[in-house]
């Protein structure tokens, strides 16, 4: 829109006509406070603090509702403006119970801090304050009525932010409350609970602290911790989590998980899993010693020194002896590309075997063959914020990936993008849909096929729900969009995946992403643990990209190959990095009777507890790397939780290929450069180094310091894997950046098998992990503890 | 259509509501009315009503709670057999409301919004009533009594308890 010029406190601006008041004076710095004002949300005027003075306009007028006009002279801090706040801020205040020394949010609360600006502290007011008990809502949300200022953030962020509408007003005047979705006289205990996602966002949202965290609440004060902004473990859109941190007698605790200053990918979102699931690495049964299983069977702790020793003595022999081709490595969606890189280098160039897999939650070789060779094709997470149309063929964003839903929503509501669905099953998301095509059960392959233009496939995809005119007008209008985001679900695989991806490249303006489970499901993919692949997806065989590598050029053993050659004896060695297979695939752990086990993890997992060896491994809060998120946004992990006894993946690989006697300087390039430990690879101050490493960066002084420097190795990650010439400073920033697979145009396996297995996890599960988190443990509890109220069932807007 | 199936009302009342949904350009318009002759109905808002009037007009029951919080003149308990509702607003209160409620109060035998054990009268203290007139005036049910005295209180109530007074809805 044109723009339009007005003054404010003498200022003269220039804004887009329409803008509203109060983010025109943001932009130019110009702070106007306000309590119920949230950017994307829809529009109070309820708490009154935002009030300006305008001329020719009566009254104070609220700058939040206000769009900024030609001409208009405004004036946003005189003594008439501040007494009006202090009178608001005064009737806030008439109830507030002002236990600031003990409030969650003392210290970063707008309301504390508006009455120290405007000094209400006195007040008119002498009447007792209306006192009511705090209720439990859920295990995560906790609500204080007497805190409540009622600027029904919450109530927006929950309903036209979440699509849950779990909260209301109720009541009048003074005796209002935020009350949620089952009243306490419906309840089976008797008192208020909120069926919902359970995300925290209202929580989030609270000016004040009304709404206080089951994992945080009273256990310590904002200025008391560090706060580390790194990249959420769970799902596969990679959102920025805030971990406030504390030291303990033995490292440093995370008690909080927050979406702090809202800078990532993910802006204003933050889901459950974000917020709470960190608690895992203060679990009690979590592994702080290697431990050696004796000859009497038992697993016993031992020092570093001697279970590295083993590990690397049996490697060598084992490779020494029955050859690298009878090892098999096993990697993780959960550890850093630094890490899943050296892994994959390891196995390839020190234990000198192509049998290298991870738990594929995707299929991101067929999406990466399937755009090979044309550029520019791939959606970042961003664009689900911006694009116009949004097509989604299978995946259930609601609950795999919350923030990509949560841009999804936002996207439709204030940009009145069209959002267009295709699955098996009636998805949260179709709510929001312009058109839903409801496919039959198990009809993806033939989907992919009817979007590439197959008539005949709509036979396949037709079932009592839907006929097939409603599948040609989905695909009509679909194909009538200019420009369109394809967002893909894992159950669109192999030859199904890359026939739609072959027609949909040959339509104008089409972008696609391919939605997977874990944080780094993208970046394991990307980085090479597939037998048959090197990092960036480069063939095996008449590459010259990794020729210094020397690996073995015939495809390795897959995930189930490497199990069934454990099966028939075939297999000596097994390394598995932060994996858990013997659940997740139903081995049999007796296969693995005469097999040299080695799995570093957190925990005494299924596929631990059989194991030779068990190295307790650090977890991705705890360490310092970056990570590529579903759509190839890489983003930078800060260390922010430290433990006693416990080391990174990526150290533990180091000291094993040592132990093996390879040559470090060939699997870890440095101590090239300036010779100083800067401490980044290591200890609770290693955000600091990454800090200092900006400027280092800056100067043109890279140090890869110590063979446990993860940039070591991104420095070489980025001078090879094709599709990874990433820009340091973006990445150092904590800013992300939209990578693009490379697949070269080499010969391409035609009947692969994709081996592809969706993880399933609902809201409150994440793997093998989750199981270990106390609260994700806790809402799985209390969802069960209700059954399916229906209480969050609305209409769909097709309805 | 919002017909329901297994409705908790009247087949009257059920028509009118099929009927109520349909008269305002917005359905959740039907809602304040729906509640009221709910209430007249069942006596009070149960939560079995708050179920189908969600379910009539397309929203979520926490809607219609917060509406349903919101107006005094709903109510989630039953009331009495007789309501009566004793206005203290400025007119009846400068002739003796007060003593007029206070009086409800010790013959019945219970408070604000209080029921009696043997659940014939209920007694709420409300605002204005309209009828500044005749102050002090009390309601019960939706009949009027006003110009009141203690002893005509007495005496009203008398009739209730035989059961000759008017028992409109």
């Amino acid at each position: 829109m044109a723009d339009v010029t007005f003054t404010v406190d003498g200022k003269q601006l220039t804004a887009p006509a329409g803008t509203l008041l109060l983010e025109a004076c943001k932009s130019a710095g110009i702070e106007v406070p306000a309590f119920c004002y949230y950017p994307g949300i829809s529009l109070k005027a309820a708490c009154r603090m935002c009030v300006v003075r305008i001329e020719k306009m009566p009254k104070l007028q609220t700058a939040c509702t206000t769009p900024v006009a030609e001409g208009m002279v405004v004036q946003t801090e005189t003594p008439e403006i501040a007494q009006a706040r202090k009178a608001t801020l005064q009737l806030l205040l008439g109830n507030h119970p002002l236990d600031c020394p003990v409030c969650d949010a003392g210290g970063e609360c707008e309301l504390q801090d508006m009455t120290f600006k405007y000094g209400a502290a006195t007040s008119f007011y002498a009447e007792p304050k209306h006192h009511r008990e705090e209720q439990k809502w859920s295990p995560v949300v906790y609500y204080d009525r007497p805190r409540c200022i009622l600027c029904y953030r919450c109530i927006s962020m929950c309903g036209e932010g979440m699509d849950v509408f779990a909260l209301g007003i109720q009541n009048r005047g003074s005796s209002s409350v935020v009350a949620p979705n089952v009243p306490a006289q419906m309840s089976p205990d008797d008192l208020a609970h909120v069926d919902c996602e359970q995300c925290g966002m209202c929580i989030d949202a609270c000016p004040v602290g009304a709404l206080t965290s089951g994992t945080y609440r009273y256990k310590t004060r904002p200025w008391e911790m560090n706060h580390v902004s790194t990249i959420c473990t769970h799902c596969g859109d990679g959102c920025k989590t805030t971990l406030g941190v504390r030291s303990t007698s033995d490292g440093s605790e995370i008690v909080r998980g927050d979406n702090r200053d809202k800078s990532g990918i993910n802006g204003d979102f933050l889901c459950n899993k974000g917020r709470y699931a960190f608690d895992f690495a203060n679990n009690e049964t979590r592994l702080t010693q290697p431990l050696v299983r004796q000859p009497n069977g038992e697993l016993k702790p031992v020092s570093w020194e001697a279970a590295l020793d083993l590990v690397g003595k049996k490697f060598r022999e084992l490779r020494d002896t029955r050859g690298g081709k009878s090892i098999g490595v096993i990697g993780s969606n959960r550890t850093t590309n630094e890490e899943s890189y050296l892994l994959q280098k390891f196995a390839r160039t020190v234990l000198g075997t192509n049998n290298i897999d991870h738990h594929r939650t995707a299929d991101y070789v067929a999406f990466a063959q399937g755009l090979a060779g044309k550029a520019g094709l791939t959606a970042s997470l961003n664009d689900t914020l911006t694009a116009p149309a949004i097509m989604i063929l299978g995946g259930d964003p609601t609950i795999q990936a919350p923030g990509t839903a949560w841009n999804i929503r936002t996207n439709v509501r204030n940009k009145r993008a069209r959002l267009y669905i295709a699955n098996s099953s009636e998805i949260k998301l179709r709510r929001q849909a312009k058109a839903f095509a409801h496919i039959a059960p198990f009809s993806y392959g033939a989907l992919a096929s009817f979007i590439a233009g197959d008539d005949s496939a709509t036979d396949s995809l037709t079932h009592a729900g839907a006929d097939a005119a409603s599948f040609h007008s989905f695909r009509d209008a679909v194909r009538a969009e200019e420009s369109l985001l394809v967002l893909i679900g894992s159950e669109i695989r192999g030859a199904d995946l890359k026939r739609l991806l072959a027609f949909g490249t040959t339509m104008p303006n089409r972008k696609f992403a391919l939605l997977s489970d874990y944080v780094n499901s993208r970046g394991a993919a990307d980085m090479g643990l597939l037998p048959d692949l090197l990092p960036g997806y480069t063939p095996l065989a008449g590459n010259t990209t990794f020729a210094e590598y020397n690996t073995p050029s015939a495809p390795g053993l897959d995930m189930l190959e490497i199990f069934e050659a454990a099966g028939k004896g075939e297999l000596s060695a097994l390394y598995v990095v932060g994996a858990n297979p013997i659940s997740r695939y139903g081995v049999d752990p007796s296969s693995l009777a005469n097999t040299f086990v080695v799995v570093q993890d957190m925990f005494l997992t299924e596929t631990a507890a059989i194991a030779d060896v068990v190295l307790p491994a650090a977890n991705l809060y705890e360490k310092s790397g970056s990570v590529t998120n579903s759509y190839g946004d890489l983003q930078l992990v800060s260390k922010a939780g430290d433990r006693a006894g416990v080391r990174t993946d990526f150290e533990m690989i180091v000291r094993i290929a040592d132990k093996m006697g390879a040559n470090m300087q060939a699997l870890v390039p440095f101590g090239k450069g300036t010779r100083a430990d800067m401490g980044q690879s290591r200890g609770a101050q290693s955000g600091e180094a990454d800090r200092h490493a900006v400027w280092l960066t800056a100067n043109h002084l890279e140090p890869k310091l110590s063979p446990f420097d993860p940039f070591a190795i991104l420095d070489e990650i980025q001078r090879l894997v094709p599709g990874y010439n990433l820009m340091r400073l973006q990445l150092l920033s904590g800013n992300d950046q939209h990578l693009e697979p490379a697949a070269g145009n080499l010969v391409q396996i035609a009947n692969r098998r994709d081996l592809v297995l969706p993880a399933n996890d609902s809201l409150f599960t994440s793997g093998t992990l989750g199981r270990y988190s106390a609260m994700l443990s806790d809402l799985q509890h209390n969802e069960s503890l209700r059954p399916p109220t229906g209480l969050t069932q609305i209409q769909t807007a097709a309805d | 259509m919002s017909t329901v199936a297994n409705t908790i009302f009247s087949p009257e009342t059920a028509a009118r509501f099929d009927h109520l949904v349909t008269i305002y350009p917005l359905k959740r318009s039907a809602l304040v009315p729906m509640l009221l002759y709910a209430q007249d109905e069942i006596g009070y808002v149960s939560d079995a009503v708050v179920a189908e009037i969600a379910e009539r007009i397309g929203l979520l029951e926490l809607d219609v709670r917060n509406v349903l919080s919101y107006y005094s003149m709903l109510r989630t308990k039953p009331a009495g057999k007789y309501n009566v509702q004793v206005c203290t607003n400025i007119s009846c209160m400068l002739r003796g409301g007060y003593e007029i409620l206070d009086h409800c109060k010790a013959k019945l035998g219970i408070g604000h919004k209080g029921v009696t054990p043997d659940g014939v009268f209920s007694l709420e203290e409300v605002e204005c009533i309209g009828a500044c007139c005749w102050a002090p005036a009390i309601q019960i049910n939706y009949d009027f009594h006003d110009d009141l005295t203690p002893e005509k209180v007495d005496v009203l109530f008398q009739i209730y308890r035989d059961g000759q007074g008017k028992d409109e809805k």
